[in-house]
């Protein structure tokens, strides 16, 4: 009798006990994830919420093109006290702004994302690319140059950045992104600068009179981008013979589209995409949300959406696993930004720097290009 | 001119004629049946109807206070608020006041700034604080981040000589002695025996929901500073308050059983070694004596010296301190000086270099491009909508149909539309080449410029001005033109001296359409207005969704309004507000 007692209360506990850490580890069944639209978000669909809903079936999952405005939206939810996002797609920069402005969770990389297939916990695998605790690197993408096969009067074939300012040899319209971020590290470096002291001159008034200068030769031959799909459509239309965008939309418009382009691998500006938590998650929602990303960040995930783009995965451990396109059936990794035949002379772009010098010249740039 | 309808040639027994009799009346007011004045009576009955009215009005009345009236108003205030730097460095603020202006400033401003900048980074406030500053001053952004990781060092040499003097200044025991009221620590008692009995009866629970029902959720009470300690050692107990507070909000701890930050002891070894401490008479009195003898003795690191050698030297540069201090009020005005291209500097007002400026610039550009739309639409809309007003119903509607056409073409297409007429490759210019009139080496520019914007906008606009003017013109009767033509005026008298007066309200109703909405039009001269053709409503969308200085762009956007308000009021006194018909 005592023994049923106690065997019984035992049991009663022990079932309390499991509701209770069930209760605590309860998800939401629903998740509102921000991306870019288009075939980037397609290809985060097909490589991660896809197999993760079919995985559990129960989840549904709401998609949302915000995140060129992500900043500014979430400080608007965040003030009114109402955040209806659950996962962010931002690019890196936005990330380090997000987490200065304290919209953004940080988050324990270690804790969170799974390990390498050989063990190697995650912080090391991503390595250096968590450029800001909140973030947590998804893809690496860069900012290249393509250039029409066909131009006119050309002679040779550009293989460096400062093709760009080559007239004489290159004649033809440019288009550029519409910010100073990567045309002024362009300019000092085909000024002469070496590539690891760009950002010193760069910080002094000299040498941004110097990046300006450089740019000047450049202003009159050049349509100022704002929307990545501004550039492959310019070279389509031989609006353009040469402009900046990202890889993706240059591999896009060569490989899918059969347009007579080519790609320049030189001096491309590194840059970052992926995954913030907003901060002041409620804890059911935030245990769906670490429970997908350290699904949709393993190894093997990251290789994944390769097939579907021609960004780079941001963990060491995916390279080898890149294969073909899910459709041209083409290999992948010769079209990576992190392939080491592409990445021969390539150009980090220097986030905390830029953090602090962005207002001031982007002004400066502004004002330059409305004289 | 009098009619049956006219309010004064009706003379039956009316409300109005009712007050009129009452105030014509010389021998004492007209009295009602109950024995009021008429007229209090009257009014009174008015009052109600007025009153249902109001109430009638009222949902949407106050729907469009609450999302319209409001947010704007809320927005605007934000181009004068600025207090995040007083409310984030208060004691900073407050010894920047002594401060020259020119030198380093001395040990207390940066005791001020370590015990400020603690806080801040423990609530995640320093960062923010760093890209406010940034929009003033380049660097401060990185500046604060940076500084906000060495924070917990501030005050560590300290803290070990404390703990090295008596181990009990380690236990959070002494701390609560010391710093917490009688009041709390009787509350804080009362509240952990409510949850070790709420815990018990929670392992008691026979069923998982009566376990859940009984989880207890009160949080701590707030924790309360004793008097005594708040008169003997100001500073430690500030600061102690503090740490309390994010103890008990963001980790959702308690302070009795934390040991105090490393900038605590530091506070600590500011108010011994200033002689305070000398009035406490508590309990832990004795601990305190033996501190207060021992603190002269102790190992000195001067924050100061730890700012400037360990952090980061930019501390040394005044234009920092410059920036606080100048930025320190809780409302600037700032966001507007630089607005127009100046700026707050801690020298007083002084223009932007001139390689920054640029609003004054974009102000007159939209203007001058709004109104050049603006006429560009007068001379396409009015011929149309002459055609229109004078053909034969059936003819007009199906024009008017092509008017309506683009209108309901989304606004992006037929920017993208004009992408592709206007390119150097585009439509019109293969077809000019083809005729001759442009040599193929000399391709026109028509768009990612200031023409760019005014064809697209001119043609996007266009209905704006077109309806309107139809609208009014409709309602010009024929014959006065052909009574003036048989009278002897020419064709082009009797339009310019009868139809054209008549259909002036038509052309200011479509002027102030147009020219409102072009000002602030945001999204065709970001497609097709390159670099020459943009608005500043461009740079406004930049500030609010790029660098997030909303500030900036609140103050450019209250510009904005003001302007128009002047514009509306000029053409309220030169045009008459009365003379426009929206049709």
């Amino acid at each position: 009798m005592k023994l049923k007692t106690i065997l019984l209360s035992t049991g009663i506990a022990a079932t309390a006990g499991a509701v209770f850490a069930a209760g605590h580890e309860t998800m939401a069944d629903e998740m509102t994830v921000v991306s870019w639209g288009g075939a980037y978000q397609n290809s985060q669909q097909k490589a991660y919420t896809e197999p993760y809903v079919e995985m559990n079936p129960d989840v549904s999952v709401t998609w949302d093109e915000s995140s060129a405005e992500a900043v500014a939206k979430l400080r608007a939810m965040n003030e009114a006290g109402n955040i209806t996002w659950d996962l962010v797609d931002v690019v890196a920069s936005d990330a380090i702004r997000l987490c200065d402005e304290g919209l953004a969770m940080e988050v324990d990389h270690d804790e969170l994302l799974a390990e390498a297939p050989d063990g190697t916990p995650a912080s090391e695998d991503f390595g250096d690319l968590i450029v800001s605790d909140c973030f947590i690197p998804q893809i690496v993408y860069s900012t290249t140059v393509g250039y029409r096969n066909d131009a006119e009067g050309w002679t040779g074939e550009p293989d460096t950045i400062c093709a760009l300012w080559d007239q004489e040899n290159f004649p033809g319209q440019r288009s550029l992104e519409r910010r100073p971020i990567g045309n002024l590290e362009w300019a000092l470096l085909c000024d002469g600068v070496a590539k690891e002291d760009i950002y010193d001159v760069l910080e002094t008034e000299e040498g941004q009179d110097r990046a300006f200068a450089k740019l000047d030769e450049l202003k009159d031959n050049t349509i100022w981008w704002t929307a990545g799909a501004d550039t492959p459509q310019l070279l389509a239309d031989g609006e353009v013979v040469m402009g900046s965008t990202y890889n993706g939309r240059l591999f896009s418009l060569i490989a899918e589209q059969d347009q007579p382009v080519s790609m320049l691998w030189d001096a491309q500006v590194f840059d970052l995409d992926g995954w913030i938590i907003p901060a002041g998650l409620s804890d059911e929602k935030l245990a769906r949300v670490k429970d997908f990303l350290n699904f949709a960040t393993d190894t093997q995930r990251l290789a994944d959406q390769s097939k579907y783009i021609s960004y780079g995965p941001a963990r060491q451990s995916s390279a080898p696993l890149v294969s073909t396109h899910a459709e041209l059936g083409i290999e992948m990794a010769p079209h990576m930004p992190t392939d080491p035949a592409n990445s021969e002379n390539t150009f980090l772009y220097n986030y905390e720097w830029w953090a602090d010098y962005r207002d001031d010249l982007d002004a400066k740039f502004q004002a330059w290009l409305s004289q | 001119m009098t009619s049956a309808t006219d309010p004064d040639a009706y003379t039956g027994a009316t409300p109005d004629n009712a007050i009129r009799d009452a105030d014509r009346a010389e021998k004492g007011p007209v009295l009602a049946a109950d024995g009021t004045p008429l007229k209090a009576s009257l009014a009174r009955s008015l009052r109600v109807q007025k009153l249902r009215a109001l109430g009638l009005i009222a949902p949407l009345l106050i729907f469009i206070l609450v999302t319209f009236i409001a947010p704007i108003a809320d927005m605007l205030f934000r181009s004068v608020e600025n207090q995040i730097v007083s409310e984030t460095l208060p004691r900073t603020v407050q010894e920047l006041e002594r401060w020259d202006g020119e030198s380093v400033p001395d040990e207390e401003t940066f005791r001020a700034l370590a015990a400020d900048l603690m806080i801040a980074t423990e609530l995640k406030n320093h960062t923010r604080l760093g890209s406010r500053l940034n929009y003033e001053t380049t660097g401060i952004s990185s500046l604060f981040r940076q500084t906000g990781r060495d924070m917990d060092e501030v005050g560590e040499v300290y803290l070990d000589q404390f703990v090295e003097l008596d181990e009990a200044w380690e236990e959070p025991e002494t701390w609560m002695t010391l710093m917490a009221s009688d009041d709390w620590l009787t509350a804080r008692d009362q509240w952990a025996t409510d949850k070790e009995e709420a815990e018990a009866a929670q392992d008691a629970a026979t069923t998982a929901e009566e376990a859940i029902a009984l989880e207890f959720t009160t949080p701590e009470p707030d924790f309360q500073l004793n008097q005594i300690s708040q008169e003997a050692l100001p500073r430690t107990a500030s600061i102690y308050r503090q740490f309390a507070q994010v103890i008990q909000s963001e980790d959702e701890d308690s302070p009795a059983e934390e040991e105090p930050w490393a900038i605590v002891y530091q506070a600590l070894y500011e108010d011994l070694t200033a002689g305070r401490g000398e009035g406490y008479d508590g309990e832990i009195a004795g601990l305190l004596t033996e501190a207060r003898e021992a603190v002269g003795s102790f190992e000195e690191v001067p924050v100061r010296e730890f700012f400037l050698e360990e952090v980061d030297e930019d501390w040394a540069d005044p234009e920092v301190w410059g920036t606080i201090e100048a930025f320190s009020s809780p409302y600037t005005a700032g966001y507007f000086l630089a607005s127009a291209d100046f700026q707050l500097t801690p020298q007083g007002i002084e223009r932007q270099p001139e390689d920054q400026q640029i609003y004054g610039l974009l102000f007159q550009r939209t203007m001058f491009m709004s109104l050049t739309i603006m006429f560009s639409c007068i001379v396409l809309g009015y011929p149309i909508a002459f055609l229109l007003s004078n053909l034969p119903v059936r003819t007009s509607n199906l024009l008017l149909i092509l008017v309506l056409l683009p209108f309901w073409t989304s606004l992006l297409v037929r920017t993208s539309a004009w992408k592709v007429l206007l390119q150097q490759q585009g439509v019109i210019n293969d077809i000019l080449v083809w005729i001759g009139l442009v040599a193929d080496n000399n391709r026109l520019e028509l768009i990612n410029n200031q023409t760019g914007t005014i064809i697209a906008m001119t043609h996007i606009l266009l209905p704006f001005m077109i309806l309107p003017l139809y609208s009014v013109m409709k309602t010009i009767p024929p014959y006065y033109v052909r009574a003036a033509k048989s009278l002897g005026a020419t064709p082009f008298t009797a339009f310019r001296r009868v139809y054209f007066p008549q259909s002036v309200p038509g052309i200011g109703a479509g002027c102030i359409l147009v020219f409102i909405l072009a000002i602030g039009y945001y999204i065709t001269p970001e497609l097709v207005g390159g670099t020459t053709g943009t608005f500043i409503s461009n740079r406004i969308a930049y500030h609010i969704s790029s660098s997030l200085n909303w500030g900036l762009a609140a103050a450019l956007g209250s510009i904005l309004l003001a302007l128009v308000l002047v514009l509306y009021y000029l053409y309220d006194r030169i045009v008459g507000i009365d003379n426009v018909s929206l049709g």
